[in-house]
This record gives C-alpha cells, sequence and structure tokens, in this order.
C-alpha cells in the first residue's frame, strides 16, 4: 500500500470524530482505533451489552450471473475458493478463502446468496486486487460491481438482537449466517446475523447516503457504545479468529490455518465437486497427510502480553525453534494474555508448554484451545 | 522540583534523586495500561536506555531513562495494577527513583511550561 497517499473516508468518518475518536490510518482509511471510553471498555462493553463497528471500509462486491442463474455464478466463484458454493441456499451467507496456486491465502471473505446474485465482502487491504482477481478469472460469466456507494456497520454483543428488534421485529427469527433485506428506520439494509468478536450479532449494509443517519439512531440506544478496531482486534483475537495480513496470508495454507471447516464436503477429496480451485492439489494433500505446521491459540503463562512476530521455542534457552506468534495482546473478557500463531506439528497439541522471546527473556506459553471466550452464536 | 522530558517522562527531582513517571499526557495517548515491567533496585541506566516497558491491549511501548543514574527503588504498586498509570500518571503512578550521576544535568530538562507548549 502506498502510505503517501491521502486517507479514504468512510461515510461515518463525520460521526466519529464528533464522537471523539482517535483516528488512525487503516488498509487506506483514516479510522476509529478508539473512542473516549478506551479499548479496555469497548471491548467489555460489546461482551455485556453492544457494541457498534464501522467496517465501511471492507469491500461490498456483487457478482451477477450473465445467464441470470445463480448457479452459473455459484460455479464461477468456487474456481476460486476451495468453498460449496453452490450447496449455498438463498438467503444464507458462508466463509470463504482465495487461494493462489500454491495453496496459500489470497484473502478470506464472506460469501452472501442474494437469490439473483452473489453479494461478498472482502478485507479492505485486499479489494482493489480482490476485484481485480474475480473481474480476471469470472468477468466471461459475471457482472461485477464493487460498491462505493454503501456504508457497512457491525452490531455485535448479547443486546444486539433486542435493539434492532426495536426497529424491525423479524431479526429475531434470523439465524447465524443468515442474510435478509430490511428497512431499517425506512432505510432498505442488508442484514447478515455474523461478526467478527464471537459475540452474536449483525452487520448492516446501508446505502451510504443514510448510513450516518441510520448510524446515529442506533447509537441513541442506551445499550449501544461506538468501538473502534482497537477492541475489534482484541475481540476477534479472543474469538480466535483470523486476522488477514497476521494470521493467515500468501505464506499460509486453509489447512495450516486450522481453517479445514471452512471447505465443505463437496470441494474434499471424494466431494461432488472435488478440487477445481487454485492450489488444490496443496490444500488436498494437506488435507490428506496433514501440514508441516499448524495455527494454534497460545496462552502466555505470566502477565506480559506476546505480540505477533514473537519467536517460539521448544526450550527455555532459545535453542529449538518451534514457530512463530501472528497476534497476540491481552484479552479483557480472557483477564488475561492471550495469542495465536503457526507451530511446527510436533507442538500441537494443546497443553505443550513452550517459550515465546520478548524483550531477549524467554518466557512460558502454553498451547491452548481457541477460542478464549465461549461464542455466543445463536445457531 | 518538577521536570519533563520530551519523551513525555516527569521528573520529581529531591536533591540527587528523581522520581520518574509517565505524563498525564502519555498515559491518556498509550490508553488502558494491561502490563508494566520495571527495571530492578541497583540497575545502572544511560540517559536515553529502555528503563521500563508498558503494554496497552493495544500494543507495547518504552519508556527511556532521562538522565544517566542508578535505579535505587520501583513502583511495584503499578506492576501489581497497571491502570494505576492511567488514573493517577502524575500520583501513585510512578514509575522508579533513579540516583542521579549528575544532579547538575536537570537543568537541561523541560520545566512544566515548556513541556505544556510542547503538546499544545
Amino acid at each position: 500500500m502506498n502510505t503517501d497517499s491521502p486517507l479514504k473516508q468512510t461515510p461515518l468518518h463525520a460521526l466519529h470524530v464528533s464522537l471523539g475518536a482517535r483516528m488512525v490510518p487503516f488498509a487506506g482509511y483514516d479510522m476509529p482505533v478508539q473512542y473516549p471510553a478506551g479499548v479496555l471498555k469497548e471491548h467489555l462493553h460489546t461482551r455485556s451489552a453492544a457494541g457498534l463497528f464501522d467496517v465501511s471500509h471492507m469491500g461490498q462486491v456483487i457478482l451477477r450471473p450473465k445467464s441470470g442463474r445463480i448457479e452459473d455464478a455459484a460455479l464461477a466463484l468456487e474456481k476460486l475458493v476451495p468453498v460449496d458454493v453452490l450447496g449455498l441456499a438463498e438467503g444464507r451467507q458462508r466463509y470463504a478463502l482465495f487461494t493462489d496456486n500454491d495453496g496459500h491465502i489470497l484473502d478470506d471473505l464472506m460469501v452472501a446468496n442474494r437469490g439473483d446474485h452473489l453479494f461478498l465482502v472482502v478485507n479492505a487491504s485486499c479489494k482493489e486486487a480482490d476485484f481485480a482477481h474475480l473481474q480476471k478469472h469470472l468477468g466471461d460469466t459475471c457482472e461485477l460491481t464493487l460498491l462505493d456507494d454503501r456504508a457497512l456497520i457491525a452490531l455485535q454483543g448479547p443486546r444486539a438482537e433486542s435493539v434492532l428488534a426495536e426497529l424491525w421485529a423479524d431479526i429475531a427469527t434470523m439465524r447465524f449466517m443468515d442474510v435478509a433485506e430490511a428497512a431499517l428506520h425506512d432505510v432498505p439494509c442488508i442484514i447478515s446475523r455474523s461478526g467478527y468478536t464471537g459475540e452474536d450479532g449483525f452487520e448492516i449494509s446501508i446505502p451510504a447516503a443514510s448510513a450516518e443517519d441510520v448510524t446515529r439512531r442506533i447509537l441513541e440506544h442506551p445499550d449501544v457504545m461506538p468501538i473502534g478496531l482497537g477492541a475489534r482486534d482484541s475481540l476477534r483475537l479472543e474469538a480466535g479468529l483470523c486476522l488477514y495480513g497476521n494470521d493467515i496470508d500468501t505464506t499460509t495454507t486453509p489447512v495450516e490455518a486450522g481453517l479445514e471447516w471452512a471447505m465443505q464436503k463437496a470441494r474434499r477429496a471424494g466431494g461432488a465437486r472435488e478440487g477445481g480451485f487454485p492450489g488444490a492439489h496443496v490444500i488436498l494433500g494437506q488435507f490428506a497427510e496433514g501440514a508441516g505446521r499448524r495455527r494454534v491459540g497460545l496462552k502466555p503463562e505470566g502477565k506480559a502480553p506476546v505480540r505477533g512476530g514473537a519467536p517460539l521455542f521448544a526450550d527455555a534457552e532459545g535453542k529449538v525453534p518451534a514457530g512463530t506468534v501472528t497476534s497476540g495482546g491481552f484479552g479483557p473478557s480472557a483477564d488475561h494474555p492471550v495469542a495465536m500463531g503457526y507451530v511446527d506439528k510436533a507442538h500441537t497439541a494443546n497443553g505443550t508448554k513452550l517459550f515465546a522471546e520478548v524483550r531477549g527473556k524467554y518466557l512460558p506459553i502454553t498451547v491452548s484451545a481457541l477460542p478464549f471466550v465461549t461464542p455466543t452464536y445463536k445457531r | 522540583m518538577l521536570k519533563f522530558t520530551d519523551e513525555h517522562e516527569w521528573l520529581k527531582i529531591e536533591g540527587d534523586i528523581a522520581t520518574v513517571g509517565i505524563t498525564a499526557h502519555a498515559a491518556e495517548q498509550l490508553g488502558d495500561l494491561v502490563f508494566v515491567e520495571l527495571p530492578e533496585s541497583g540497575t545502572a541506566l544511560d540517559k536515553g536506555a529502555t528503563a521500563a516497558t508498558v503494554e496497552s491491549v493495544k500494543a507495547a511501548s518504552d519508556v527511556y531513562c532521562p538522565l544517566d543514574g542508578e535505579i535505587v527503588e520501583s513502583n511495584q504498586a503499578i506492576v501489581d495494577d497497571p491502570a494505576l498509570v492511567n488514573s493517577d500518571p502524575q500520583g501513585a503512578g510512578w514509575f522508579f527513583k533513579l540516583k542521579l550521576s549528575d544532579p547538575s544535568a536537570v537543568d537541561a530538562l523541560l520545566d512544566e511550561a515548556a513541556y505544556k507548549e510542547l503538546i499544545a
């Protein structure tokens, strides 16, 4: 990314500033890292009530089949992702990964079946590259649109449903990963029951022109607090969710990342549409034989947070390399430091004692099951 | 006598002992602290050397030794409860006491008016 170019703003930029947010550059956008309440309170509020996030920097893409048949769009997209898109029912959403020819991960994304088209949400830092990738491989079968006239917000936490039910009563009928269209304050929105916090919650795509008005009204609810990128990161880390660019990237495969669950049976060996995505030989090979390393949860035993980039060792003297931490910090709900990273396959069992190098010291850290908090998705 | 550095530390000078902490401005910029690591008593440090490490939820930051000297006491209270640094940065949230090698060196530090101008 060219850091010299001027920062872009989301449709909610003025709102963040008026709320006293501290703004930082993130993926080319001027984004709120925290509001006056601070990262700790924002994190805990999201887990106890409801937190509102601006995620408008992410890419929203429409994939419309030229034939008019949604199956054609699904099969076309399946050429780029190791995911069962054809089997995704109307009104449902699914996690997916773009892979490259070596089986590495180009981006992670959400795919929704919206009846006559597919709706994709991709990472902000990858959206131009993703769109070019889609255009190149799907341009002949689909009409592609990268939406620049919609905001995206997330409302996450145990009160998210009751807050939105005051605006749209049917919201309670949605299950985890359902996608629906509804008017909030008379503004047509696309709502999915999903998120990036480990909490029940919703992601809402809103026409840009009405985004500030709808968001301000939701923020007026006493249960709702605005949440910045700082708490978004600590929430997703406790929930064991990958951050593209940290935990998954073009050096990691879905199997190494422990994302086998994202590859449905239809695309695995022996499935109805086995393989047929970039890097299938590598990924299906790792499926059968396992990968040489794997992403695991890591719990530092002391009070010191262990951050991304910290080398891991099997011994307290730092002689036997065991892997690398990819994300780490303090978990406000876990109330202890939390981390994740890649370790060699010999060290992946939960309870394995390792050592992380932090400021020249070797701190004990234990391989632990992810997530660090119990998710409350409404399945 | 109260002095400041452009690294956002304050020093309360009593004879050849400086009590050192981070300013309210620095504490606010760092956000809620969750971890503090302090130097042990007896450690000799040069000006500019890393004396302490603080971590917020989001990031780790170093606190530099403002002048040459030797650590004579560290504030265990902020190790046990890092939030003290945020709630009372220029009081109970002090970091360490430094026996200055050259007490006259404090003259080169900022006074309160100059520091306020720096962060204005």
